[in-house]
C-alpha cells in the first residue's frame, strides 16, 4: 500500500489561516490503514483546526469533516461534485495520488496536503511501516529472491552487498537490515545462490520515473 | 598475465614486482599547491596514485582534475570513479575526458553513502553500481563502444579496477562477488585496510582456489593508525571494517608519545607478512592525510626503489 506520515498541524495551519470554510478530506483505503489519513484522522485534524480558530477568535470558521472510500477514482470523488465549491480550501488526507485527483477535479478550488506521502510499503506491525517497492516498472524480484535492491539497499546495488554491510545491518544505520544480507538468505533458503552469481547487467531505467510520467494502458479493460 | 594498457601500475605487476600505490584525496579547496605537495611526497615511492573522488561523501576538489593535475606533473594517477554522484551519461563523459589527457587506470566504486558526508540531504543517483560502471568501461575499452551502441572514436585505454572488502558481511559471500567483479571486467583489485590477518589470508585463500589470483592482480590494502584513538574509531565507527581486539589493545599498551611509530610498525609488519602470501601482487597503503608517512613504510617494508618501466 501507499505509506503516509501526517504532517505537522502547523504547517497545515499555515495553508488555511485565511479560510473562512474548510473541508477536511481523507480517504478510507492506504492511509486508513496506515492511520494518516481515514476517518479518524479527519475527525482529529478538524477539531484541532476549529480549536485553532476559536482561540484565535475566528468563531465564524467552518470545518466540515468527510471521508471518501477513495480520492484516487473519479467515482468516489464525484460524491463531493455539489459542495466542493462551497469551500475556501480542501485539506486532503489522502496520498499525494488522492490530493492531486482531487485538485484536478475541483480546479478552482485550492486543495492542501494534510500527509507527506513516504512509500510503497507494509506494516510491519502496528504503528510501523517500511518501504519495499519504488514501482520501477520492470520488476526483478524473480533474480533478486523477492527482496528489492532497488527500495531495499541504500545505493540500489544490483550485484552487491556493498564493502559496508556489517553484522547483517546496511553501512547507513545499524537498525537497517542490508537489503543483500535478507537476499542472501533467502536465496540460500531457495537454493538459488546460482542467482548471486550471475552478473546482473545494466538496468533499464526508463520505465522507472526517469522515463518521465508514466502510464499503464489496457486496451482489454477499457470501455 | 601481460599488459594490455599503457598503464605503469599493470606494466609493473605483468612483470612480475609487487606493485605500490598510495592515495591523495583533492582539498576541500581549489589550491593545486595543495595536491602538487602531496604528490611530491608520494612520487617516488609508488607505481601510481589514487585519486579519491569524494570520499565520506565530502565535496572536495573533483578526482578528475586533481588526476590531470598528477598527470600534468608526469606521475601516473588512478581516477576513482563513484555510481553515488553521476549517471551513465556522466560517467562515460568523464571516462572520456581522462582518457583525453591519456588517464590510464580508473577505479570503480560505489561510494559511500552520502549521509556520512556534508550534504547528506542529497540526492544519490546510482544509476550504475560499480559492477556495471566496471563492464561499462571495459566496453568502452575493448569493444570502443559507448553503452549506446556508438562507436568511440580513440577508445580510452584504461587499466580497470575495482575495490573488495575481505571483511564485509556475509563472508560467504566475499569470493563469489570478487569473482563477479572480474567478470565484470575487473582487471586489478584493491582491497579495503587489512587488521585482521587470518581472516584476508583465508579470503585469498579461497579467491585461489577458484583460480581468481590468476585472472586478476589483488593489491592488500592498508592503513598505518596514527592514534590508539584511530585505532578504536575505526573499530567501532567505520562500516565494514574488521579490527581485532588486540591489534587497537597493542595501540593503547602503547604510550601515547610513540602510537604514531608503533602505528607505522604494525602496518609494515602487515606488508612484509603479505609480501610472502601467494595471490598478493601488490600494495595500497592509504595513509589519509599522513602521506609524507608514505616513503617510509615502503622503504622499510623492502618495496624499494621502485621497479623501472619503459
Ligand atoms: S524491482 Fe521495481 S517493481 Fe519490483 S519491487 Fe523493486 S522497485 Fe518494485
Ligand atoms: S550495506 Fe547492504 S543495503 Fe546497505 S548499501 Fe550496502 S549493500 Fe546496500
Amino acid at each position: 500500500m501507499i505509506v503516509a506520515d501526517k504532517k505537522p498541524v502547523e504547517e497545515i495551519i499555515e495553508y488555511v489561516k485565511d479560510c473562512k470554510k474548510i473541508l477536511v478530506l481523507g480517504c478510507n483505503e492506504c492511509v486508513t490503514v496506515c492511520e494518516a489519513g481515514g476517518k479518524k484522522e479527519v475527525g482529529v485534524l478538524a477539531a484541532t483546526l476549529r480549536m485553532y480558530f476559536s482561540n484565535q477568535g475566528a468563531e465564524d470558521v467552518q470545518v466540515d469533516e468527510r471521508t471518501l472510500e477513495r480520492q484516487c477514482d473519479h467515482e468516489y470523488l464525484e460524491e463531493i461534485r455539489d459542495i466542493a465549491d462551497q469551500y475556501d480550501g480542501i485539506v486532503s488526507i489522502a496520498c499525494g495520488v488522492g490530493i492531486q485527483f482531487t485538485a484536478e477535479k475541483y480546479h478552482s478550488i485550492p486543495v492542501y496536503p494534510g500527509v507527506n506521502t513516504c512509500f510503497l510499503g507494509v506494516t510491519e506491525q502496528r504503528g510501523l511501516w517500511t518501504e519495499r517497492c519504488q514501482a520501477c516498472g520492470q520488476c526483478i524480484l524473480a533474480y533478486t529472491g523477492g527482496i528489492c535492491p532497488v527500495a531495499r539497499c541504500a545505493k540500489r546495488l544490483f550485484n552487491g552487498p556493498c564493502g559496508g554491510s556489517s553484522q547483517g545491518k546496511c553501512e547507513i544505520n545499524k537498525e537497517l537490515d542490508c537489503a543483500w544480507q535478507l537476499i542472501i538468505d533467502r536465496l540460500k533458503a531457495i537454493d538459488r545462490m546460482d542467482l548471486y552469481e550471475k552478473f546482473f547487467n545494466i538496468k533499464d531505467w526508463s520505465t522507472d520515473r526517469a522515463g518521465g510520467p508514466r502510464k499503464v494502458e489496457r486496451e482489454d479493460v477499457q470501455i | 598475465m601481460s599488459a594490455k594498457t599503457p598503464s605503469k601500475l599493470e606494466k609493473v605487476m605483468a612483470a612480475g614486482h609487487l606493485g605500490v600505490t598510495s592515495e591523495c584525496g583533492p582539498p576541500r579547496g581549489s589550491d593545486p599547491e595543495v595536491i602538487k605537495h602531496k604528490a611530491e611526497l608520494l612520487k617516488d615511492c609508488v607505481d601510481a596514485i589514487n585519486v579519491t573522488d569524494n570520499q565520506t561523501s565530502v565535496v572536495r576538489t573533483s578526482s578528475l582534475a586533481t588526476c590531470i593535475h598528477l598527470k600534468l606533473m608526469g606521475l601516473e594517477p588512478i581516477l576513482q570513479m563513484v555510481t553515488r554522484d553521476r549517471n551513465r551519461i556522466a560517467l562515460q563523459s568523464d571516462i572520456l575526458g581522462a582518457a583525453s589527457f591519456d588517464i590510464a587506470n580508473v577505479l570503480c566504486l560505489s561510494g559511500d553513502h552520502q549521509s556520512f558526508g556534508d550534504n547528506p540531504q542529497g540526492q544519490n543517483v546510482h544509476d550504475l553500481d560499480s559492477m556495471q560502471l566496471l563492464w561499462t568501461v571495459r566496453k568502452m575499452r575493448d569493444e570502443g563502444t559507448f553503452l549506446g551502441g556508438d562507436e568511440i572514436k580513440r577508445p580510452p585505454k584504461m587499466f580497470v579496477g575495482a575495490a573488495a572488502n575481505p571483511f564485509a558481511d556475509p563472508f560467504e559471500i566475499r569470493v563469489p562477488r570478487l569473482a563477479k567483479k572480474i567478470e565484470a571486467g575487473a582487471e586489478f583489485i584493491q582491497t579495503q585496510c587489512i587488521y585482521n590477518l587470518e581472516k584476508f589470508e583465508e579470503w585469498i585463500r579461497l579467491a585461489e582456489d577458484r583460480g581468481l589470483t590468476e585472472k586478476c592482480y589483488i593489491m592488500a590494502g592498508v592503513t598505518p593508525f596514527k592514534s590508539a584513538g584511530m585505532a578504536k574509531y575505526m573499530k567501532n565507527r567505520v562500516p565494514g571494517m574488521d579490527v581485532p581486539d588486540d591489534v587497537v589493545k597493542r595501540m593503547a599498551d602503547t604510550p601515547k608519545g610513540s602510537q604514531a611509530e608503533e602505528g607505522i610498525n604494525i602496518c609494515v609488519e602487515t606488508i612484509q607478512r603479505l609480501k610472502e602470501l601467494k595471490g598478493v601482487s601488490g600494495f595500497h597503503i592509504m595513509a589519509i592525510e599522513w602521506e609524507e608517512k608514505v616513503p617510509e613504510i615502503v622503504e622499510r617494508a623492502g618495496l624499494m626503489p621502485r621497479p623501472e618501466t619503459d
